[in-house]
């Protein structure tokens, strides 16, 4: 059945024809309190210094004095980049997310000298359609660095991965890299909730799409894949730095909008006896940081659009990004890089497309927020 | 200070006539808090001998290389205190790269010039008065040669700052005139105070439009921290992506700036190279201004054509046909330019609601301007591509296509939403 859909723009203009009528109606006393209160704000949030009273402001990158020196010391260092949860829809039914796909492999392209390789985060199709992963394939195909492919749920719950294996191959795979042993997991499996509904692929897929949706199961790493890991990692010894990338985040930040892995704790044991772990995750489309014991967890932006931060469960290194501006596609979104130093720790540029980049030094997390604080952004967050 | 008794210096420049008076404080949406916030800490006496000291400098040809030129060349008080022209010319006939943006409400820009490269009025008029291609004047010292020759700025400076001429207080003599050309007081001020009849419906329709669907207010929104309609941000809006490869040009420039980077090699680049179409990355070196201008504001625009930062507009209908179809698609492209469905009518409406932002004193120019710009906008619109603005066909030949959401009336409304397909 076809439905007419009303967009958000189109609410928004009728609402703003409403307010505009409302607006008529005020007279002028109620209109200049109107403007006193708002001035006020401003003056008090310090957002007009003397001669200027530009409205942003950015969070800053610390600056990285002793950088160039460990690297020429070190063995190690290398970067690489990654473009996260894109989200596309068939070419024909909307472009914006194209748009934006395109930007981030342009991005990425400019970079120079250019990474090792390029993560992507997950989440390549909306709706998990080989149309849609066929239209991602060929955008990011235009990348010149080495693509290395991770899965999400939008990716995976409309044919259980048959076009995502076709198209990339198995979604959980090792490799070693400088020194380096990396890891790609497929994190988003979830409990079978469809069959006993007797829901179709569309609709299990519409199900898994939802963000705030009690009726799929967690996601989790799974028993099968618990086991492969823990094979894949007997052969490294503890002194080598670990990477491990995740769709999901591999702790618990919060559980109704499945920004959260049910068996991330079996997880982190793996992981504990290694002295120098990042776990990199996309899902949650936002700056994202955390420190659990010996690991560091960095979440990835999307270039699609930024979540809200959750209600509860934000864990408490993170600096939040600023409320993004909701006539700009590109705000609130973008890419970014990971430099990993020489000690097999990874720095992450969040690489926002419309404000200035902001990095977090891997001492930074590992301090537990003592060393290398990033710049708190002035603005209130969501 | 300058006492009231003290006898007023002569000064030999034209004063600009009539139309460069200063304005008036009590105009309708006069924002009287925010101008006094927005001056700097060390020019906030502005008594009338600083002003007319100010004026008579602003007039003044000597303070060019040539004798020739004065910040009134492409500052004409007569043009809305811009040059009308697309880019200006300086001493020796010789042109840059960027349109000449007026004074009038300067003082409200967070950051001056295109690319924000100046930190307020004083600070501005260090640009163009050292440019070899504007008014050319060696250094300072030159400056204040020429000045402290001419006896009436002797006793001028004197009077007003209680010592012999120099540069920095020449430049805030002339910012202190600067500030006197504030124009509010249109017919939209009016009707926002509550005159419903102040604005036509039609223009009235466009105002809807500007907050609406035309999307306008995303950047040119007005409210009391933005009473000149600007975001004071800066924005890629594919002015110039079909003549520049940005990334190309980006990594030249920063090759360049290594070597340099001080605000008098800025100003030359901008003025003077084709890494002006840089614009705001050139101060700030992050690939996100590439290409990015300052938002403009939108008041009296019936005097500063043609528009945009290279002047390449001609009217207000080409403007908006720009915006309409997307702007022109390149890596930098701002996320707010996306196609918007407008059709002819609504176009007309919103240049129309645009003609309601004339202050009283360029109300005449202003009219005749509209009536030329109406009758062109008819035969010549180099700009309009409506296929792109309706979402019927991809923008600019990426190889993109698709309708938008619901933007356009291309789009096949009946379609169904892909996001509610097996939902519950």
């Amino acid at each position: 059945m076809a439905i007419r859909h009303k967009s958000v723009e189109t609410k928004y203009m009728e609402e703003r024809d409403a307010v505009l009528k409302g607006l008529r109606r005020l007279d002028r006393r109620s209109f200049l309190k109107v403007l006193g209160a708002t001035m006020g704000a401003v003056a008090a949030k310090g957002l007009m210094p003397p001669h200027s009273f530009q409205l942003i402001t950015l969070a800053n990158a610390a600056p990285d004095k002793d950088f160039e020196t460990k690297s020429a010391e070190g063995k190690r260092p290398f970067t690489f980049a990654y473009i996260s949860d894109t989200h596309l829809y068939e070419r024909t039914l909307n472009q914006r997310f194209v748009r934006a796909a395109v930007k981030a492999v342009e991005d990425v392209n400019a970079l120079d000298p250019q990474p090792d390789f390029v993560l992507f985060g997950g989440d390549l199709a909306q709706l998990g359609r080989r149309a849609e992963l066929e239209l991602g394939k060929q955008i990011l195909g235009e990348l010149k660095a080495p693509v290395k492919m991770m899965v999400g749920e939008h990716d995976w719950f409309f044919d259980m991965g048959e076009a995502w294996r076709d198209l990339f191959g198995p979604p959980n795979y090792s490799f070693n890299w400088k020194g380096v042993h990396v890891v790609t997991l497929m994190s988003v499996h979830e409990k079978d909730f469809w069959t006993a509904r007797k829901m179709t692929p569309e609709q299990r897929m519409q199900t898994v799409a939802g963000l705030d949706n009690g009726i799929q199961s967690r996601f989790e790493v799974g028993e099968d894949q618990l086991a492969w890991l823990e094979d894949d990692l007997d052969k490294v010894p503890h002194s080598t730095p670990l990477l491990i990338f995740s769709h999901s985040p591999l702790y618990k930040y919060y559980r109704n909008w499945n920004f959260w892995t049910e068996d991330c704790d079996q997880v982190q044991d793996l992981l504990r006896p290694y002295y120098r772990t990042t776990v990199i995750h996309g899902h949650t489309h936002q700056m994202l940081f955390n420190q659990i014991r010996n690991i560091s967890f960095y979440g990835m932006l999307s270039t699609a659009w930024p979540w809200p931060y959750a209600p509860q469960g934000l864990p408490p290194l993170t600096v939040q990004m600023n409320r993004a501006d909701p006539f700009d596609q590109f705000d609130g979104v973008g890419d970014g890089q990971f430099e990993v130093r020489p000690d097999g720790l990874a720095d992450k540029i969040y690489n926002l497309w419309d404000r200035n980049p902001v990095t977090v030094k891997a001492t930074y997390l590992t301090s537990r927020g003592q060393l290398d604080k990033p710049s708190k952004p002035e603005f209130a967050s969501y | 200070m300058a006492t009231p008794e003290a006898a007023p210096a002569v000064f030999t420049s034209n004063d600009g006539g009539k139309m460069a008076d200063p304005e008036p404080g009590d105009q309708a949406g006069f924002p009287h808090d925010l101008y006094r916030w927005v001056l700097p800490l060390d020019n906030l006496e502005r008594p009338p001998e600083k002003i007319a000291l100010g004026r008579a400098l602003f007039f003044d040809r000597r303070l060019s290389a040539d004798d020739k030129e004065s910040c009134s060349t492409c500052h004409d008080p007569e043009k809305g205190f811009t040059d009308q022209l697309p880019t200006s010319m300086g001493i020796h006939n010789q042109f840059g790269k960027r349109n000449a943006p007026t004074i009038v409400n300067a003082n409200f820009n967070s950051l001056q010039f295109w690319d924000g490269r100046a930190a307020n009025l004083e600070e501005q008029i260090h640009g163009p008065t050292f440019n070899p291609i504007e008014l050319g004047m060696a250094d300072e010292k030159t400056v204040t040669e020429k000045l402290q020759a001419a006896p009436e700025y002797q006793r001028a400076f004197i009077s007003v700052f209680g010592h012999p001429p120099n540069y920095t207080d020449m430049a805030k003599a002339i910012a202190s005139y600067e500030r006197t050309q504030v124009a509010f007081d249109s017919p939209f001020d009016k009707f926002i105070n509550g005159a419903d009849g102040a604005i036509t419906d039609q223009q009235k329709r466009g105002w809807s439009l500007f907050n609406g669907k035309g999307r306008c207010m995303s950047c040119h929104g007005w409210n009391p921290t933005q009473p000149t309609f600007s975001d004071n941000r800066f924005h890629n809006i594919g002015v110039s992506a079909h003549k520049s490869d940005f990334v190309e040009l980006a990594r030249k420039a920063l090759r360049v700036i290594a070597e340099g980077g001080d605000p008098q090699q800025i100003d030359q680049l901008a003025i003077q190279t084709d890494m002006s179409e840089l614009g705001r990355f050139l101060v700030t070196k992050q690939p996100h201004d590439i290409g990015s201008f300052r938002t403009m504001g939108l008041r009296n625009l019936f005097v500063t054509e043609p528009y945009f930062h290279d002047g390449s507009q001609a009217t207000l209908w080409d403007t908006i046909d720009h915006y309409n179809k997307g702007g022109v698609q390149n890596p930098y492209l701002d996320g707010g330019i996306v196609p918007l469905g407008l059709s002819e009518q609504e176009i007309d409406d919103i240049v129309a609601f645009l003609k309601s932002l004339t202050s009283p004193r360029y109300a005449d120019a202003a009219e005749r301007e509209y009536t030329a710009q109406v009758a062109r906008s008819k035969t010549d619109r180099p700009q309009r591509d409506v296929d792109a603005a309706m979402g019927i066909k991809g923008r600019n030949d990426t190889g993109l296509s698709g309708p938008f959401g619901d933007i356009g009336p291309g789009q096949d409304q009946m379609k169904e939403n892909p996001a509610l397909i097996g939902g519950d």
